[in-house]
């Protein structure tokens, strides 16, 4: 590693929505992730830089930035990964408030997930068995698929449609939707798909797989969103969908 | 608009989308075939007058654009501008409209 190359010339995003970049100056140290550059900054250079993490290990979700343009867990990011040259821009998630800093104001995010009926409705009580669900079943499978969903919120941030239409439901509030409707033991089956039908719901998505592309955890909710959008239509021609789902 | 009608839009569009796939295909290749010795009003007259089936297949070229693009279009319009609601659901019916209207008026008028 050259002299210069020990460097490393990082643009952060300070302020509010009408903030700018300001540039730091940060020793580039081996196996180095954006997570622990961003914490770098705020420990030695200005302690007023505001962000958010918690778990440092890629499990919750919180540390989501935009690095170099693109929606990234900061936290399993190495730097030599993403860096153009020495060069690293970090700022707030994309399609989301700016609270300040790199956070942002996940509260749309999240109640797209309620808008979404993303709550696990069970129909048993304590007096009844366990529930069955055989592991390789097509529904267990498709579920399997999205569960590991860590509402971290990069999908959203990278979602085109997201940007166009600020009320459509997202892509991690889909694939939450998809893993539940898939769940043989939940009850609430007609009010979700209720919930998530129409030009605020699945059929909002336009497939450009961002969302796929972007996701940490290799979730494809363009998957989740395209199963979405057959069982709803199946039900939208049964006339099995309520006229008002509750939004 | 409810939601299962925005739904079963969706599903129009996409049905439209499949009968609009083999409308193009044949009329692309269609024409690919018919201009080979050069192309001419009379020639062209000369196929479509009074023949029913090619009069049936451009009928039903001409419902799916009329079912297809205003629904596009009506997505379009609501990502691209703030127009949403009934006045551009109106507005869209009357591009489906007048798309029938006058592709229906142009095969006729080959046809009879």
């Amino acid at each position: 590693m050259d002299s210069e190359a020990c460097t490393l010339n990082v643009r952060v995003w300070r302020g509010g929505e009408s903030g700018g970049f300001r540039e730091y100056e940060v020793p580039r140290l081996e196996s180095q992730t954006v997570l622990d550059v961003v914490t770098y900054i705020q420990r030695r250079i200005d302690p007023t830089l505001s962000y958010r993490f918690a778990c440092r290990v890629g499990m919750c979700g919180s540390c989501a930035m935009t690095v170099n343009g693109k929606p990234r867990w900061t936290c399993r990011t190495h730097v030599a990964k993403v860096a153009d040259g020495d060069r690293l821009e970090i700022a707030p998630l994309s399609n989301l408030p700016i609270v300040r800093d790199l956070v942002t104001d996940m509260t749309p995010f999240f109640e797209k997930w309620q808008r979404a009926r993303g709550r696990f409705q069970g129909g048993h009580t304590r007096r009844d068995d366990f529930a069955r669900v055989p592991p390789d079943s097509r529904e267990r499978q498709n579920t399997d698929a999205g569960i590991e969903c860590i509402g971290c919120g990069v999908c959203y941030s990278a979602c085109e449609v997201v940007a166009w239409k600020p009320e459509y439901l997202g892509p991690a509030a889909l694939n939450r939707a998809w893993t539940l409707v898939n769940d043989v033991r939940d009850t609430d089956r007609r009010a979700r798909l209720s919930a998530v039908a129409g030009d605020a719901g699945c059929h909002a998505c336009h497939t450009q797989m961002h969302c796929t592309e972007r996701c940490p955890k290799q979730i494809s909710p363009t998957a989740a969103i395209s199963g979405l959008k057959r069982l709803v239509l199946a039900a939208a021609l049964k006339g099995e969908l309520e006229e008002e789902p509750g939004r | 608009m409810s939601p299962r009608a925005q739904v079963l839009l969706w599903g129009a569009q996409r049905a439209s989308a499949a009968v609009l796939a083999i409308c193009v295909a044949v009329h692309l290749a269609t024409v690919i075939y018919a201009v080979r010795n050069g192309l001419s009003a009379a020639e062209i007259l000369g196929r479509t007058r009074g023949n029913a089936p090619w009069l049936a297949f451009y009928l039903v070229f001409v419902a799916s654009v009329a079912v297809h693009a205003p629904i596009g279009l009506r997505a379009i319009l609501a990502e691209w501008t703030r127009w949403r609601g009934r006045s551009l659901d109106l507005a869209m019916l009357l591009v489906g409209g007048l798309l029938a209207l006058w592709g229906a008026r142009a095969v006729w008028a080959v046809f009879a």
